[in-house]
């Protein structure tokens, strides 16, 4: 039975962050909610998001992306969730809390979940203007406005978060730098050697780095807002300044009311999280643990499930500590740090790999007897990150040449290190949601087969993604064990992927259906198989699709080269390359428009169609159309579809390029290229952006310096923006690196997925992408240049070889063996124009015919 | 019962059919949509009841689990060349009819058969 409302007991959280969050899911999750009446106080206008991932505000994740609240969460729940709210003290004898409206809240149990705030050092000159910090949505929009306005940005702080700002830094454009107190990059956690190598590295990608500079002052620059002064009599002008020199914990509260804090600052807490005061708790990065503040999302989930397990009564879970290894991506360098990085334990022994030529470095710190990994560095190559951990976190005992760990493997080798199969099933293979392996087995012997659901169903790898690869070779490994194969047939006509069949028809030089069938393939294929490697077949050789031996491969929208409508007739669009058109090209599409009396409608894709064709009227209407100059707009095919612009610098006052001309340019460039889905592009004269090209598989928008691209963005049915891939090309590398990307999506791409969701299940996503395009790490870029050429070279529009090709047009008509129409396709008129009747209509009109 | 010769109806002409590509027929009244696979003609109505438009001449051809098929070019649902079932849905069942070659003509029986619910 339910203890009714006012037996319960009144929980009061403050601060609904990260951590505050997931304590009240575990919360309810163990039933909490019928022993407590839940309040929870926050201080930011919005309720938790995921701050781990807040850079990714810049790459066009919404506020409502961030969020990590599930939708309706607090209402269903109950909770009531106080927001804008700042909680300004504890009165711990009456046990009420007081916020900042004055308002008096009675706790039976208190949790702090206050988190922390960005260190500003107290230089003088730290409160001038166009001076930030890096932790809240609110601090990121007030940089990125004020970065509108600004060409130089420094930070100051060369640690994780520092690079991670710079990074935004530089991607707002801004010639960035960044200013570190001590005389190495990430001090914390890499080592001299891995220092070096990663400055070398982040100073390639055009950022400017300061090592040992102690700012002194900042004061009024002469080129730019602020000019920094160093203790060693150096300066940097710059117009914007982010500090990020470490996080302080919010103890202010605590302190206020006399709770323990540490000396340095934090809130104390014991193995069960308890402060001083035992009716009151602190998780995650308020709270200070044998002396240790956690500035990782994990170890704060780690306190939250302690303390709800508390108060729920479930079990008698303690707080242990936490590793503070990290795997992350700085911009686009790869950096690893495990245990103690530092080899600080006495008596460790280390080994180091450095490889100047690929900017590689790797250190393994071992214990003195060499049975123990202690610690790692990794930078530039951080694929052994998980197993090294896996080793390190479970004792698994060392082979007997322990550098042959981070050498790299010669060719034909064995994989080295320790694969998952070495791993105890108590092993934590993901830290963010502490799933063990033993738990991954479980999932996935429950069915879930696939890593999409696997990750769905135990939440590993959703956190900060570290462990991705990992839980894949889990996932790899208990297939294998179960004896299921790893399947992603198309169908039952082909055990393989449409990655695998690209690759088959390509290498094999196949180039009909019959022979991929014979080769790779049995019975007669299917309404799957056939479009998919007719497509294939086309992105591959551009043939002409209604070729005798490709027709039957075709979906009707290819075959009678139109889209089918519900009544069974097709919709006619001319391409309008850019949408810009002349007015006799206008005048003759509603000539024809008229003459077939064809509905007509306005496209969301910068075009006119046409509507309401019979088949046999087809090639009638194309024929004008092709004679007055069009040519098809593949509104039909898995293809590209039309390059959306804006009207651009010819006469827009803000226009900075021509905008109207380059997507003219693109969309000649790419009209009959086939893919795996469709494919649009976009391109804005400034950064306005009426093309909306950041909702583009490809969108373009120009900038003073030259053209940005962005890519994988889609409209449609679940929205995505488009990722910042590249900056200020010019219309030869705009173009190159466009033909590059496209390329890779049509080999690569599955069926019918469409650009956004393959960036999605790219393994490595963006930076992958950015490797393999930019910087040509697959060695691939020159097939991929060779493979478009060869599409462009082979254009021709379907629709005017179709009409002067006699025997195209025999299909053309409904019936083999009369020339009367369907007398089921019956139209109706509505303002003005025709639509197809509704039965009703139909019976009626029939019943008076 | 198969001997009134005057029920066949010829309706194109060999090469008119390519394997796999359906064409419309009208049969009578009725429109029929024929397809040749493997040296084999099929013959089902050309009415697709789930848009209720006569489209399914048009769909594409291939085989399920061993039979074969025609899928609706709108909603994509699969019927059987040889009985007219509906694999989706199995209520639905389309006409079927009888369909030879002689002479290089291709003829099509006015009489349809209903799918064999077993007489
Ligand atoms: C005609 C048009 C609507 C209109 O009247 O404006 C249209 C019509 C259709 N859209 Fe669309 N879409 C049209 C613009 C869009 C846009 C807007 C744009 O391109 O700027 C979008 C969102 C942008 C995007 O694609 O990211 C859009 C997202 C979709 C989707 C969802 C795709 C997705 O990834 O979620 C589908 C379904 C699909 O492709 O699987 C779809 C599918 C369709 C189909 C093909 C559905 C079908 O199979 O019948 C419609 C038939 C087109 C026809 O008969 O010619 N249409 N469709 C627009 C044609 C543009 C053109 O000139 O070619
Ligand atoms: C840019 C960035 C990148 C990061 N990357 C990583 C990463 O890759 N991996 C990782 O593990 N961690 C990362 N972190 C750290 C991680 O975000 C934190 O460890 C985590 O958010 C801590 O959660 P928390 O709930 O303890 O604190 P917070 O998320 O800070 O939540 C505390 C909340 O309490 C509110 N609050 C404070 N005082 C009061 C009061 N008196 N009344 C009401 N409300 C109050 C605050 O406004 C805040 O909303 C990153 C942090 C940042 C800023
Ligand atoms: S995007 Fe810029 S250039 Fe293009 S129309 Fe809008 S404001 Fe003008
Ligand atoms: S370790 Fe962060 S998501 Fe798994």
């Amino acid at each position: 039975m339910n203890q009714s409302e006012h037996n319960k007991r009144q929980l009061v959280v403050i601060g609904n962050g990260m951590v505050g969050h997931r304590f009240l899911e575990n919360l309810i999750d163990g039933g909490g909610l019928d022993k407590f009446n839940v309040v929870v106080f926050g201080e930011e206008p919005r309720a938790a998001y995921d701050r781990v991932h807040l850079s990714e505000f810049f790459s066009g994740k919404s506020a409502d992306d961030l969020s990590v609240v599930k939708e309706g969460f607090y209402q269903q729940a109950g909770i009531e969730l106080v927001l804008n709210r700042r909680i300004q003290q504890i009165n711990r004898a009456e046990k009420t809390v007081i916020d900042t409206e004055g308002k008096v809240t009675p706790y039976d149990e208190l949790v702090l979940a206050t988190g922390s705030y960005p260190f500003v050092p107290p230089v003088p000159g730290h409160d001038r203007k166009n001076c930030f910090v890096y932790r809240t949505i609110e601090d990121l929009e007030a940089l990125q406005a004020c970065a509108a306005h600004c060409k130089v940005g420094t930070v100051i702080g060369g640690g994780l978060l520092g690079l991670e700002a710079a990074k935004a830094l530089k991607d707002l454009g801004l010639e960035t730098h960044v200013v570190e107190f001590a005389p190495r990059l990430m001090a914390v956690q890499v080592d001299d050697g891995g220092g070096r190598m990663l400055r070398r590295k982040i100073e390639q990608l055009g950022v400017s780095i300061h090592t040992s500079k102690n700012t002194q002052q900042i004061v009024d620059g002469e080129q730019a807002v602020h000019q920094m002064q160093f203790a060693d009599g150096e300066q940097l002008e710059t117009d914007l300044i982010l500090f990020s020199a470490g996080i302080r914990p919010r103890d202010e509260l605590a302190r206020d009311s006399d709770i323990e804090i540490g000396e340095r600052g934090g809130i104390v807490i014991d193995n069960q999280c308890r402060t001083s005061d035992r009716a009151i708790y602190a998780i995650g990065e308020c709270a200070l643990w044998q002396g240790k503040i956690f500035g990782l999302v994990a170890p704060g989930y780690q306190m939250a499930q302690v303390v709800a397990d508390q108060l729920n009564e479930t079990a008698q879970n303690e707080f242990a500590g936490a590793d503070m290894s990290t795997k992350l991506k700085l911009m686009g360098v790869d950096v690893a740090s495990i245990g103690d990085a530092h080899g600080q334990t006495k008596g460790a022994l280390s080994y180091q790999f450095v490889d100047e030529e690929k900017e590689v470095y790797k250190r393994l710190v071992v214990s003195k007897s060499r049975k123990k990994l202690l610690g790692a560095v990794l930078i530039g190559d951080s694929d052994d990150y998980g197993s090294l951990l896996q080793m390190m976190l479970n004792d698994i005992r060392l082979p007997a040449e322990p550098a042959q760990l981070i050498l790299p493997a010669t060719n034909g080798e064995a994989p080295k290190g320790l694969g998952v199969a070495a791993l105890p099933e108590t092993a934590q293979i993901c830290s963010c949601f502490n799933v063990s392996k033993g738990d991954l087995c479980q999932s996935v012997a429950s069915g879930c087969q696939d890593l999409a659901s696997l990750k769905a169903d135990t939440s590993a790898g959703t956190g900060c993604g570290g462990c991705s690869a990992l839980v894949k070779q889990v996932l790899d490994h208990e297939l294998e064990q179960l004896g299921v194969e790893v399947k992603k047939d198309i169908c039952e006509h082909f055990p393989h992927s449409r990655q695998e069949l690209y690759h088959l028809i390509r290498v094999g030089e196949i180039k009909s259906f019959a022979e991929a069938l014979n080769a790779h393939g049995g019975g007669h294929g299917c309404d799957i198989c056939k479009p998919t490697i007719g497509s294939i077949l086309a992105s591959t050789w551009n043939d002409y699709v209604l070729d005798r031996n490709h027709a039957h491969l075709q979906d009707t929208n290819d075959y009678y080269l139109g889209n089918i409508q519900k009544d069974g007739t097709y919709s006619v669009v001319p391409r309008v390359p850019g949408g810009e058109i002349t007015p006799d090209k206008l005048i003759v599409i509603g000539e024809v428009a008229r003459d077939f009396n064809l509905y007509t409608k306005v496209t969301g894709g910068q075009r006119i169609d046409l509507f309401g064709a019979r088949v046999h009227e087809l090639p009638d209407i194309w024929k004008r159309l092709v004679d007055a100059g069009f040519e098809t707009g593949h509104a039909y095919g898995k293809s590209m579809r039309t390059v959306k612009s804006c009207v651009g610098s010819t006469w827009c006052r803000y226009g900075v390029l021509d905008s109207v001309g380059m997507a003219i340019t693109l969309e000649t460039r790419y009209r009959g290229v086939r893919g795996p889905h469709k494919i649009k592009l976009a391109v804005s004269g400034c950064t306005r952006e009426c093309a909306e090209a950041q909702s583009k598989d490809f969108g373009v928008i120009a900038t003073e310096k030259g053209w940005n691209l962005y890519v994988c963005g889609n409209g449609g049915m679940k929205p995505r923006h488009g990722d910042l891939f590249a900056t200020e090309l010019n219309d030869e590398e705009l173009i190159r690196t466009i033909d590059r990307t496209m390329m890779f999506y049509i080999r690569t791409g599955d069926r019918l997925q469409r650009t956004s969701v393959w960036m999605e299940n790219l393994e490595g996503g963006l930076e992958y992408l950015r490797e393999v395009i930019l910087e040509d790490s697959l060695g691939l870029c020159e097939q991929l240049d060779e493979d478009m050429a060869r599409l462009i070279a082979n254009y021709e529009c379907e629709w005017k070889r179709t009409i002067e090709d006699p025997e195209q047009l025999k299909r053309f008509r409904h019936f083999v063996n009369s020339d009367a129409t369907d007398d089921n396709v019956v139209f109706v008129s509505e303002r003005k124009q025709i639509r197809p009747a509704l039965d009703e209509e139909k019976q009626q009109l029939i019943a008076i015919a | 019962m198969d001997t009134a010769k005057s029920k066949w109806i010829t309706v194109c002409t060999q090469e008119d059919m390519v394997p796999y590509l359906g064409v419309c027929a009208l049969v009578g009244n009725e429109q029929v949509a024929v397809f040749l696979v493997d040296e084999q003609f099929y013959a089902i109505s050309n009415y697709d009841p789930f848009s209720r438009a006569n489209v399914l001449s048009r769909g594409l051809v291939g085989d399920l689990k061993g039979e074969l098929v025609v899928a609706s070019p709108i909603y994509k649902q699969h019927f059987s060349l040889a009985t007219g079932a509906c694999l989706e849905d199995d209520s639905i069942h389309l006409a079927v009819y009888p369909v030879r070659m002689q002479d290089g003509l291709i003829q099509v029986s006015s009489e349809s058969v209903a799918e064999s619910k077993a007489a």
